[in-house]
């Protein structure tokens, strides 16, 4: 089994009107509750606005603390879901019925190695 | 050599090679899960055949000896790599692929292999690649050289989609019932593709590369045999047959290209016409049509007709309408146009091209400039066929939009075909399966 990475692609711009998003969580919770139910959920969380973010870097030695995010875009991550999943066919499934929930493009991204290399 | 021993030579190793690569890399890589170990250890089998099967004799089954062969060489190297405690080199190797999971599809690796290189999660351009090279067996060079671009980026591109497979774990499997469409067309596309790459070189001064052409068919003859209850399977292949079979009639002395036309028909080839229309008859008959089988229905009719006068332009035209059914593509749309200019004249199919957004698709210049010519409208014709240059880098096509522009503005030194120059062909200015970019 192999671990995928699913990122939600927001575009920039700030979050739906409540009325928008509203049916959206019911609907990302509906599939998040699958996920589990299948087995296949290993963690899954929706992020703060880009301009939360904080970057860290590391200069001759210092830490250096700057507001973030890290890169401008006209797209952000939104929030991301990790699945367990045989192959990648598997792990496009829930790709789909995430971007299907969320009307919004997902990532589906293999992570390296094995399950059993990142879980106790 | 052992007394009564047939001789074999190298081109019979190479015939082997060319019929039976595929299929030995399609085997190892179910067994090794590696699609660089299965092709390495095929490539060192056939290194070895070459230098035994001279001396030795061609074993009775070639294709079985390099499994055998190549099975042994990837075992051997698997023994080296374990040796020196490289866990993620075994890892690679030891991981099967879940095995059966194919819901009622053909149990055949070569088919397993076929959608692996056509998944849809690969760029197009790494699929098409990726099934010459491991179905195919043509090497690296050889796709570049086909593709026209450089050998180092064919490389790359190689070794960037065989990463992805790998790391992606995109399976080594037959989709089931509720995927198969979709990814059947996408396998279609890809061999139709290489077919047209050969047939219509995009650019360069080499109309037909004809070992592309020969490479499709040899995979749309597999696919049949793999899935003979496919019927669009069926059309791909009649398609490329009928397509096919007017290759030697379609350049000229001069290497120049020659419309339907105006092509001699006794220069087709027979024996692929006949098998090529046998196969539209038999998939039509299954009442399933798609757009493969139309477009070789279409050709089909053509092939029924003794010279250009004859043809059942009707029965085209009828096709057509149906093929937009499946497909509302503006480039049907001009196609379809080509039939109607047969049918009811040139006036009513030059509305439908002037109706059509395809201005940077240089067959809908071309076919405009006919439509003009034959209303008498020259100096209009003359700019459409400028138009149509400027948007081919075909040279073959150039040349052959060239004369035609000569021919009406010059009209004094025009040679050729008389007034009954007839229509650009949809055969020729690619049936509705060339997208313009």
């Amino acid at each position: 089994m192999k671990h995928y990475l699913l990122s939600i692609q927001q575009p920039d711009g700030g979050p739906p009107s409540p009325e928008v998003l509203e049916p959206i969580m019911r609907e990302v919770g509906a599939f998040n509750e699958e996920l589990r139910a299948a087995g296949a959920w290993v963690f899954a969380g929706g992020l703060h606005e880009p301009s939360t973010a904080t970057v860290v870097r590391v200069q001759d030695g210092e830490a250096l603390v700057t507001d973030g995010p890290y890169t401008e875009g006209k797209e952000h991550v939104g929030g991301l879901t990790i699945v367990r999943a045989s192959d990648l066919d598997a792990a496009l499934e829930w790709g789909r019925k995430l971007a299907r929930a969320v009307t919004l493009p997902v990532e589906v991204r293999p992570f390296q190695g094995e399950t059993g290399d990142h879980l106790p | 050599m052992t007394p009564g021993a047939p001789d074999v030579l190298v081109s019979d190793v190479e015939r082997v090679f060319r019929e039976e690569y595929g299929r030995a890399v399609a085997v190892l890589v179910r067994r090794f899960g590696d699609i660089d170990v299965a092709e390495e250890a095929v490539q060192e089998a056939f290194v070895a055949a070459v230098r035994r099967w001279p001396s030795d004799g061609m074993p009775p089954s070639p294709a079985g000896w390099i499994i055998a062969t190549a099975g042994n060489r990837a075992v051997d190297r698997h023994r080296r790599e374990a040796s020196r405690e490289d866990r993620h080199a075994q890892a690679a190797l030891l991981h099967t692929p879940d095995e059966p999971a194919e819901e009622g599809a053909v149990r055949d690796d070569r088919l397993r292999l076929l959608f692996t290189c056509c998944h849809p999660a690969l760029a197009p351009a790494a699929r098409v690649a990726l099934t010459l090279r491991l179905l195919g067996g043509l090497t690296t060079a050889e796709i570049a050289r086909a593709f026209l671009v450089p050998e180092a980026t064919m490389a790359q591109r190689l070794v960037r989609a065989k990463g992805k497979i790998r790391d992606a774990r995109i399976p080594y499997r037959v989709p089931g019932e509720a995927d198969l469409p979709a990814r059947l067309g996408a396998v279609l596309t890809v061999v139709y593709l290489v077919f047209n790459e050969g047939h219509t070189a995009s650019s360069g001064d080499r109309l037909g590369r004809a070992d592309l052409c020969a490479e499709a068919i040899r995979l749309g003859r597999l696919l049949v045999e793999l899935m003979p209850d496919e019927p669009e399977v069926t059309g791909l292949l009649a398609l490329m047959l009928l397509v096919e079979s007017r290759r030697t009639a379609r350049t000229g002395q001069d290497g120049g290209l020659v419309l339907l036309a105006d092509q001699d028909r006794g220069r087709w080839d027979r024996g692929l016409v006949a098998e090529g229309q046998a196969l539209v008859r038999a998939c039509l008959r299954r009442g399933r049509p798609g757009p493969y089988q139309i477009q070789a229905a279409i050709n089909a009719v053509h092939g029924d007709a003794p010279d250009a006068a004859a043809t059942d332009w009707r029965q085209i035209l009828r096709l057509y309408d149906l093929l937009l059914t499946f497909d509302p593509s503006p480039v049907v749309a001009l196609n379809r146009a080509v039939a109607v200019a047969e049918v009811e004249g040139p006036r009513a199919a030059l509305a439908l091209v002037d109706a059509l957004d395809l201005d940077r698709y240089h067959l809908r210049h071309a076919v405009r400039a006919d439509l003009l010519r034959r209303l008498g409208r020259d100096a209009e014709a003359a700019r459409a066929y400028e138009a149509a240059m400027a948007r081919t880098a075909n040279a073959s096509e150039q040349a052959f939009l060239h004369d035609r522009h000569r021919a009406l503005t010059r009209p004094g030194e025009a040679e050729p075909g008389g007034p009954e120059f007839g229509a650009s062909e949809p055969d020729e200015i690619g049936a509705g399966e060339t997208e313009p970019e």
